[in-house]
């Protein structure tokens, strides 16, 4: 369970501030993020992943607080249980698939490569259908392909929990439906709580919930109900 | 470290361009004033190692240097010749033992040196094969030169004519190879050596032709006035000396008068090399004696200032560039902020990501140090050769 409990968070020009006093996300929980722009959403996935840190309050994963841990520490615990999903799939354009997927192996001791892992990450892309592009550049692939090798990338780790910032964003509606497709499989297999910013309110029925975030900056704590007609 | 090197090395490769260009550059930082100083340290060895062992030069006035470099290395402008007569006065002065050097002819581009065989254990040259000279028209040669115009003993040789449109001149002469050198990785290797009467006959100073005292010959005699003979243009001359023929060479005028471009001068001792300096010094002298040693100082002083001069413009502009290299990297690294902040939001520890960050510095550091590295092997491989022709020629 990850629980949020009177977090804080200044941005560093002082114009904004994001405060949210409490908000809780069961384990296997799909949640959509969604208000509009510049409403802090992003920072909101930020905080919860560890990618910045709150100025007050509790992040807590599965009883550990991310505020009491020191820098190394919420990277080795970002990348061992948090997989991370962009917008813009921010993959590497000088590796291939095969090494974009197989990326955090190589950039934390905490995980190690090995040739079991890789067996899996050519599974991975199997399913996701990438299998024939493993051994490609990023920039030989349609922006579809490319969000599923980010998708891969996140997902190879096996994490508790995974955090999409408009994962659909750039992507035409057969692919935004497979991207979904493959992140609620992986939801549903492995149990894994999944957060996802979206603006496409198409695509909210297919969350459990729904957490609007268009008043949260103004020093509501409020925890929002699903609109009507979302699961 | 195993996976930092393959992410350091797949942006590298990815990047060849680039890559290539920096290591191009840095390589040149590191190579031009290191291969300068190699290629500086060799020639300053090769000039001085042969004028060491040279301890005086007797010549014409003129050039010192030019009677220096054509002497020792057979390769620079050839100085105006002495009369003969200067190397006789040594010798008789008993202060020094000569060794005469006529080096005006060549043959398919290799020096022809009429000298004695003082010459080859002044030297220390060893045969490798065959014998040393004995008669003349015979000629022994260095180890290139064999090499070079797969030559063997037996074979022959013939001295390139100095003007073809010259009627009158000197015609070419036929030598017979009777010895290889052993290689000696100085400059003799590249010199055909002949007697130096042999090389008089080249200058047309001997010959040998049809004997005019006999009767066989007398359709070729224009004119027969007691024991003066005049040919007309029937005569034979020889351009070859054989057993059969080398009774008829004989040389007309004054040996004394007789051309040599130098003498290498071997003193007794110090005294006798100072007493026989000061007998040249005067201006009426039509011949110097020179130290190819000193000289060789004062010419490796200039060289080296210039380099000093040359290797400092080296490190300024190699310091720019370094700067640049700089540059390139830090720009590199904000081009690739978008990067390095996935990296870090996916997780990734701050070593690992600074150590692949460096060591993609390092790789290209490495690359260029091993390819700097190589190259001035290259250098000092072939340093002589390089120095020789860019020097000497």
């Amino acid at each position: 369970m990850i629980s949020l409990n009177e977090l804080e968070f200044h941005y560093p020009d002082g114009e904004f501030s994001l405060r949210i006093p409490d908000l809780k996300f069961e384990t296997g929980e799909s949640v959509a993020v969604i208000g509009p722009s510049g409403t802090g959403k992003t920072t909101f996935l930020n905080l919860i992943g560890g990618i910045v840190s709150a100025s007050a309050g509790k992040v807590m994963h599965d009883g550990t607080d991310l505020r009491s841990l020191s820098d190394p520490e919420r990277r080795a615990f970002r990348i061992r249980k948090i997989g991370l999903v962009f917008q813009e799939f921010e993959l590497l354009e000088y590796l291939t698939v095969l090494d974009n997927i197989l990326l955090p192996y190589r950039i934390h001791p905490a995980l190690r490569m090995t040739p079991a892992l890789k067996a899996r990450a050519v599974e991975l892309a199997a399913e996701v259908g990438i299998s024939h592009d493993l051994g490609r550049y990023v920039d030989q692939l349609s922006q579809g392909e490319r969000q599923r090798v980010a998708i891969c990338r996140a997902l190879l780790p096996r994490p508790s929990l995974i955090l999409a910032d408009e994962p659909t964003g750039n992507l035409d509606p057969r692919n935004k439906g497979k991207v979904l497709d493959i992140l609620f499989s992986y939801v549903e297999r492995e149990g894994a709580t999944l957060l996802t910013v979206t603006h496409d309110h198409d695509l909210l029925a297919r969350f459990a919930r729904v957490v609007d975030f268009s008043r949260f900056h103004a020093e509501t704590s409020e925890q929002l109900s699903p609109p009507d007609g979302a699961r | 470290m195993r996976e930092v090197f393959y992410l350091a090395t797949r942006y590298l490769s990815y990047h060849r361009v680039k890559t290539a260009i920096l290591v191009t550059s840095i390589t040149l930082i590191i190579y031009l004033p290191v291969g300068l100083r190699v290629l500086a340290n060799q020639s300053r060895a090769e000039l001085i190692a042969r004028a060491k062992v040279t301890p005086l030069l007797l010549g014409a006035k003129g050039s010192p240097l030019e009677l220096t470099l054509n002497s020792l290395y057979f390769e620079s402008e050839v100085p105006d010749p002495m009369r003969y007569a200067e190397i006789a006065r040594v010798d008789s002065s008993g202060l020094a033992r000569p060794i005469p050097l006529y080096t005006r002819f060549r043959c398919r581009g290799f020096p022809i040196v009429g000298t004695t065989l003082d010459y080859f254990a002044c030297r220390d040259l060893r045969l490798k094969s065959g014998r040393t000279l004995a008669l003349l028209g015979e000629c022994v040669v260095g180890w290139e030169v064999a090499h070079r115009l797969g030559i063997t003993v037996g074979d022959h040789l013939v001295s390139s004519a100095e003007n073809v449109f010259d009627l009158a001149g000197a015609y070419p002469l036929k030598m017979r190879v009777v010895g290889v050198l052993e290689r000696s990785y100085t400059p003799d290797d590249r010199v055909i050596f002949t007697d130096l009467k042999t090389t008089w006959i080249i200058a047309g100073i001997g010959h040998g032709h049809q004997d005019l005292t006999n009767p066989a010959t007398d359709t070729q005699a224009l004119q027969k006035e007691g024991s003066t003979v005049v040919a007309n243009s029937s005569l034979m001359q020889y351009n070859e000396v054989t057993p059969e023929n080398i009774a008829s060479f004989h040389f007309h005028g004054d040996p004394r008068d007789f051309p040599v471009t130098a003498a290498i001068v071997l003193p007794k001792d110090e005294k006798a090399s100072t007493l026989l300096r000061g007998r040249y010094l005067s201006q009426k002298e039509p011949v110097q004696l020179v130290s190819p040693r000193e000289l060789m100082h004062d010419l490796l002083a200039t060289i080296f200032t210039v380099q000093s001069y040359l290797i400092a413009a080296v490190l300024i502009v190699g310091l720019a560039t370094l700067a640049t290299a700089i540059l390139v990297f830090m720009l590199s690294l904000r081009l690739r902020r978008r990067e390095i902040s996935t990296m870090v939001k996916i997780g990734g520890s701050k070593g690992r990501i600074s150590a692949i960050l460096v060591s993609e510095i390092v790789a290209v550091l490495v690359l260029s140090v091993l390819l700097a590295g190589g190259l001035t092997l290259v250098t000092s491989h072939f340093g002589s050769a390089i120095i020789r022709s860019l020097i000497l020629s």
